[in-house]
């Protein structure tokens, strides 16, 4: 008993370590370029760890979790333009806002038992009929997109380095390890968890999946709705393509997936490695639009085939890897 | 310790033109080993899943300690105490054993360090406490029927309903298993077994109900049921206890 609460321990340790490293990189350079990779990969990150919670914990598999994304960043651009709202105070607005638009897609597609393909299906889905909404109603901007005037000072959520914007978002991608360390050391974990490993069997010893799917896809989407707040932070600018399109939904699932379903870490590796894919193929490619996802499609295929635990899980997949070879024909 | 625990009354379930089962009433008194018997298809794990609340009722109540739970959510059940097992067993498989336990423990137990240690007294009552670390997927059949059970012990039922626990399990392994069983009811939890292996409801079981094509056809002590006529042909044809007399009356002569 004692290994698994040190265990913990130790985790919580790792994740201030990380906290406090990443946090003195603006200390280190001024390199616009490498804050700028920091960053980004930190963004990444997040939306990472938003899908790990409902897709690698939970085992629902999330196409469309740029719907969560896209509607925390358009509540934080339209408080700000038509409300006159404080970005501050309308961050937790744009959280609020994407974690019911988690709770209603949730209820719809849980209280129906959908699964599996279903659910992916359901979300892309959504995510779509969002975009289009978002094309068409006056308050989004339509197609042209809403801009977010430039007026830097900290009280405003806009950074005149980017070393504001890293360690805003580090401040999110921490809260996010902490929750994801409470999941895998808590009841609601391991009970979201049981609903993934068998819904049948958690339902049988007193599980109510529908209340833990619900409260993981919430939880999922209050970060995804983070990080589209911090987008238009960053950007000051968003449309519904960006906001709803497939891109952010499939650069969070590839992620969580490289770098391994159900881990603390996982979804921290699979960003930061992508991210570096990504610049080296930019450099090497020149600016070919797209290639960053035809490279995220390459290394989800070879990460499945492969190493099916991710990058986290390297050790035990080659070790099994190494037996199945020991016992083969 | 004679009070009834679980009692079910004229409870019906048909899929499409199927009756699986029909009009079945029973009760299980609270502190008894009891077993369901029948053929294959009888209907015995669909009267399991319409106890438990997976499946509910056409007609039919279902009370449980005084309470009536008919078409309950399985999870409302499992919190009044009823917990089931699954005939073709449900492992967390990406998890440890030890932490499949604790799922159950956490019925009664928030805190989750307090749950893994106590997932290992269940280990040791059923016999797992050596595996405890291994992953649920590690285990051999015979290991994943005793962390099936582990797992609805652990959330301290009133009422445990076992569903072939023996099954797929072979002789040496069956004798390991009885005495578990055993041990659980001594522990005061009310048990009903559904079983095929008749070595095991013979010596375990109290009270056996006998289900055939969805309708009981005879309950009473082991060797009463075994003895009746109606239970002899249902498993093994028309005319066969007739036959049967006559051949072991020939065989006497």
């Amino acid at each position: 008993m004692t290994a698994t609460s040190s265990s913990g321990a130790r985790q919580l340790g790792c994740i201030a370590l990380f906290a406090v490293i990443v946090a003195c990189v603006p200390l280190v350079t001024k390199s616009g370029v490498a804050l700028n990779f920091v960053m980004m990969a930190l963004y990444a990150t997040l939306i990472a760890q938003a899908w790990n919670i409902l897709g690698g914990f939970g085992g629902q598999f999330s196409f469309g979790h740029a719907l969560f994304f896209g509607t925390g960043a358009y509540i934080q651009a339209i408080a700000q333009l038509q409300g006159g709202i404080n970005p501050w105070v309308a961050l937790p607005m744009g959280v609020g806002g994407a974690a019911a638009v988690g709770l209603f897609v949730g209820a719809l597609s849980f209280r129906y038992g959908l699964k599996g393909s279903y659910f992916a299906l359901v979300t892309l889905a959504f995510a779509e009929v969002f975009r289009i909404i978002a094309v068409s109603v006056p308050f989004t901007g339509g197609g042209v997109g809403l801009m977010v005037p430039l007026r830097e000072s900290a009280a405003n959520m806009q950074f005149a380095s980017r070393a504001g914007y890293l360690w805003l978002v580090l401040g999110f991608v921490v809260v996010a390890l902490l929750v994801t360390w409470w999941l895998r050391n808590g009841r609601f974990g391991a009970y979201l968890q049981a609903v993934r490993d068998d819904e049948d069997a958690a339902r049988a010893v007193g599980v109510n999946p529908f209340r833990i799917k619900l409260a993981a896809i919430c939880l999922s989407a209050a970060f995804m709705g983070a990080a589209g707040a911090f987008y238009v932070q960053v950007f000051q600018y968003i449309d519904p393509g960006i906001a709803y399109g497939p891109a952010t939904s499939v650069e969070a699932l590839v992620a969580a997936i490289v770098g391994g379903m159900g881990t603390l870490w996982g979804p921290v590796l699979g960003a930061v490695v992508l991210h570096v894919l990504a610049d080296l193929t930019r450099n090497l490619f020149g600016e070919l639009p797209g290639i960053n996802m035809v490279i995220y499609g390459v290394v989800l295929v070879l990460i499945v085939i492969f190493l099916p635990r991710g990058i986290a899980g390297i050790g035990r997949s080659v070790r099994q890897l190494w037996a199945g070879q020991g016992t083969g024909p | 310790m004679s009070e009834a625990l679980l009692d079910i009354r004229g409870l019906s379930r048909s899929f499409g033109g199927l009756k699986a089962v029909q009009n079945v009433s029973l009760t299980v008194r609270e502190g008894s080993l009891s077993a369901l018997i029948g053929p294959n298809g009888a209907g015995k794990t669909t009267l399991f899943a319409l106890m438990s609340g997976f499946l509910k009722p056409d007609s039919g109540t279902v009370r449980f300690a005084g309470q009536d739970i008919t078409g309950h959510e399985p999870h409302r059940n499992a919190r009044l105490g009823m917990t089931r097992t699954f005939q073709i067993v449900k492992p967390f498989a990406a998890q440890t054993v030890r932490e499949n336990i604790a799922v159950g423990v956490h019925l009664h137990e928030r805190r989750r360090s307090a749950a893994l240690l106590q997932a290992e007294q269940v280990a040791q009552q059923v016999g797992l406490a050596s595996q405890l670390d291994k992953p649920a997927s590690d285990l051999t059949v015979a290991g994943r029927k005793r962390l099936e059970l582990a797992r609805a012990l652990a959330t301290r039922p009133r009422l445990l309903l076992l569903d072939e626990v023996l099954a797929g399990l072979n002789p040496q392994e069956i004798a390991g298993m009885m005495p578990v069983v055993r041990g659980i009811a001594d522990s005061g939890v009310t048990v009903l077994m559904i079983e095929h292996v008749m070595q095991a409801v013979m010596h375990l079981a109290e009270h056996v109900w006998v289900l055939a094509q969805g309708q009981l056809i005879a309950e009473g002590s082991p060797a009463v049921v075994t003895a009746d006529d109606k239970v002899v042909e249902a498993y093994l044809g028309h005319g066969t206890a007739a036959r049967l007399r006559k051949a072991s009356a020939g065989a006497t002569a």
